[in-house]
């Protein structure tokens, strides 16, 4: 019996030391971007261009061509992955059809980004000749996150009960009445979440947006969307592998790097904390 | 009046049709795309020597478009990883669903949450700022950018897909299994060991061929961190290359229609034949874990 409470014990100790060495590598990970980051940051390193090669200087450009780039990818996979998602919950019948779009969705979001990138490549850049530019990037990005968008919006909409459905029908709604009255209203916190969630994803995303919309260095910034940019996670890869001057170029990408983190945890904890408050509050 | 709102209902059940098929749209786009832009390679060189090649020199004259070094870098890479982050993301996955308190439960999936959420140009970027020096003093090896350092960095990215897909399939193994394990004798641990994680193991395997998934297809961090010598590996200490960081350093420096652009979606095709093929039977084993719990 003894040994028995001895193997519980050791078990118990293996699991729980297992679970902190990956609590210690993500405390690890803050710890560095942060100490690092912060003694770069001010005022200036987030609103002046970059100056002396990328040594000195800000880092705007990138900033402004982040913000940009998830602007013009929501504006195109939102309302996209949003509809595809209430034909799948609020019309669609179990049929063939239906069943190869939900495993194409599946695959879809286990493509590498890089096969994105290639594709965003062909298809954007090259053969509808957008050029390597803010809206080859968005695209790209859109077509990467729409599986994202559709996933967590379905979750969002069956879960709203049938009952309200069929209450409103019963009302003589017609069908998009009762979508529009009934189903979005209430499944609104949940779309929003992982709308939030996916922008996050787009936001740092490197390998699709490498051969269709950023360039290392620009002098000026964007002035409409067949502009090239600079982003932050480009910007990052490119302080550390191009250039001559890792001294000063290393303490800006960990500058660069804690926006980045800044801004996709933000987005994602905006996120997690909508859904807890949001699951706390459903009256159903 | 009732033919016109009968007309706008039918309009917007279409536009809502037409998207949702814009997923199959993609997705056969995407493998067109790859196979247009690949199969060219195959006017000049032969598959034989493609597929079997052990050198990868696009830049030689002539060049060499050999797949194995590259085939072989990515297996590598992933193999480490997931020698690291299965027992690790499992471990993790058992002590949520089973032994952490409700308050700590949901601490601790925040915080693995937030693993999944740190973009994979700052693992590559830590990598070769802290990981790879570190490493490098430790081990006393030559250089600390390897094919150890992307595995270790590429299992910290594995480990959220592990852990939250196994929870979920160890949370929905059914209570009267443990219930009747108890009720012989059995300790907690006795339990899980011989009942529940047996019960789940299909549901463990989705997590695991999908945290693969996951790593296989990553880009940046194995560019950054893995050394990046197309080579066929035979230590972890050495430097590696794979397809996605092959993909990402050379194709903004091929000429569009050189063989060596034709090259680079031929890899693509091989890679996205890969996932694809990890995604189905991951979905193989879901169904089959589902019909099981049910």
């Amino acid at each position: 019996m003894n040994k028995r409470k001895l193997k519980e014990k050791l078990a118990y100790l293996f699991l729980e030391l297992m679970v902190l060495i990956i609590l210690f590598s993500i405390g690890l990970m803050f710890y560095f971007i942060i100490s690092r980051g912060i003694r770069i940051i001010n005022w200036e390193f987030l609103t002046q261009m970059p100056r002396k090669a990328m040594t000195a200087g800000g880092i705007f450009p990138a900033i402004l061509g982040t913000f940009y780039l998830t602007i013009s990818t929501i504006c195109f996979a939102l309302p996209l992955g949003i509809s595809a998602a209430i034909y799948l919950t609020e019309y669609a019948t179990q049929n063939r059809l239906i069943r190869i779009v939900r495993v194409s969705i599946n695959n879809l979001a286990g493509v590498p980004s890089v096969v994105f990138g290639l594709f965003g490549l062909a298809i954007f850049v090259k053969f509808l000749h957008f050029g390597v530019s803010i809206l080859s990037g968005s695209l790209t990005l859109g077509v990467l996150i729409l599986p994202i968008i559709i996933q967590t919006s379905e979750e969002a909409l069956s879960a709203v009960p049938k009952s309200f459905r069929e209450a409103s029908l019963a009302l003589g709604a017609t069908k998009w009445q009762t979508i529009q009255k009934i189903v979005l209203p209430n499944s609104f916190s949940g779309i929003l979440t992982g709308s939030i969630i996916s922008i996050g994803r787009a936001t740092g995303e490197t390998a699709p947006i490498l051969f269709t919309a950023v360039t290392f260095y620009t002098m000026r910034l964007p002035n409409s969307i067949f502009s090239e940019v600079m982003a932050l996670p480009y910007h990052i890869y490119a302080l550390m592998t191009e250039g001559t001057h890792p001294e000063s170029q290393v303490p800006i990408a960990y500058g660069t790097a804690l926006v980045l983190v800044f801004l996709v945890l933000g987005l994602n904890l905006i996120a997690i904390i909508w859904r807890n408050r949001f699951r706390r509050s459903k009256k159903w | 009046m009732k033919c016109k709102q009968h007309l706008t209902e039918k309009i917007i059940k279409n536009i809502f049709f037409l998207s949702s098929l814009t997923s199959i749209f993609f997705l056969l786009g995407i493998s067109f795309i790859l196979f247009k832009e690949g199969l060219p390679l195959f006017r000049e060189i032969d598959l034989k020597s493609f597929l079997w090649g052990k050198s990868w020199y696009p830049t030689y004259n002539p060049p060499e478009f050999g797949l194995l070094p590259l085939i072989l870098g990515t297996l590598w890479v992933t193999l480490g990883a997931l020698i690291i982050a299965v027992p690790l993301g499992v471990s993790a996955a058992i002590y949520i669903s089973e032994l952490a308190t409700p308050k700590i439960k949901d601490y601790l999936k925040l915080a693995i949450e937030m693993l999944t959420s740190i973009p994979s140009v700052i693992y590559g970027f830590l990598g070769i700022v802290v990981l790879g020096p570190w490493l490098q003093n430790l081990l006393n090896l030559s250089i600390g950018l390897c094919s150890l350092t992307a595995s270790l960095l590429l299992a910290l990215m594995a480990i959220p897909t592990i852990a939250s897909i196994s929870e979920e399939a160890l949370f929905s193994v059914p209570k009267d299994y443990k219930e009747a394990s108890y009720a012989l004798g059995a300790t907690k641990w006795e339990t899980i060991a011989q009942v529940t994680v047996p019960a789940a193991f299909s549901g463990i395997s989705t997590a695991v061929l999908l945290g693969m998934g996951r790593v296989i297809g990553e880009t940046m961090t194995v560019l950054m961190v893995a050394g990046g010598a197309a080579i066929i590996p035979h230590s972890f200490l050495q430097p590696v290359r794979t397809i996605t960081a092959t993909i990402a350093l050379e194709m903004g420096e091929t000429v569009v229609g050189s063989n060596h652009y034709y090259a680079l979606f031929a890899i693509a095709c091989v890679l996205f034949i890969i996932s694809l093929t990890l995604n189905l039977s991951a979905d193989y084993f879901l169904n089959k874990f589902r019909r099981i719990s049910r």
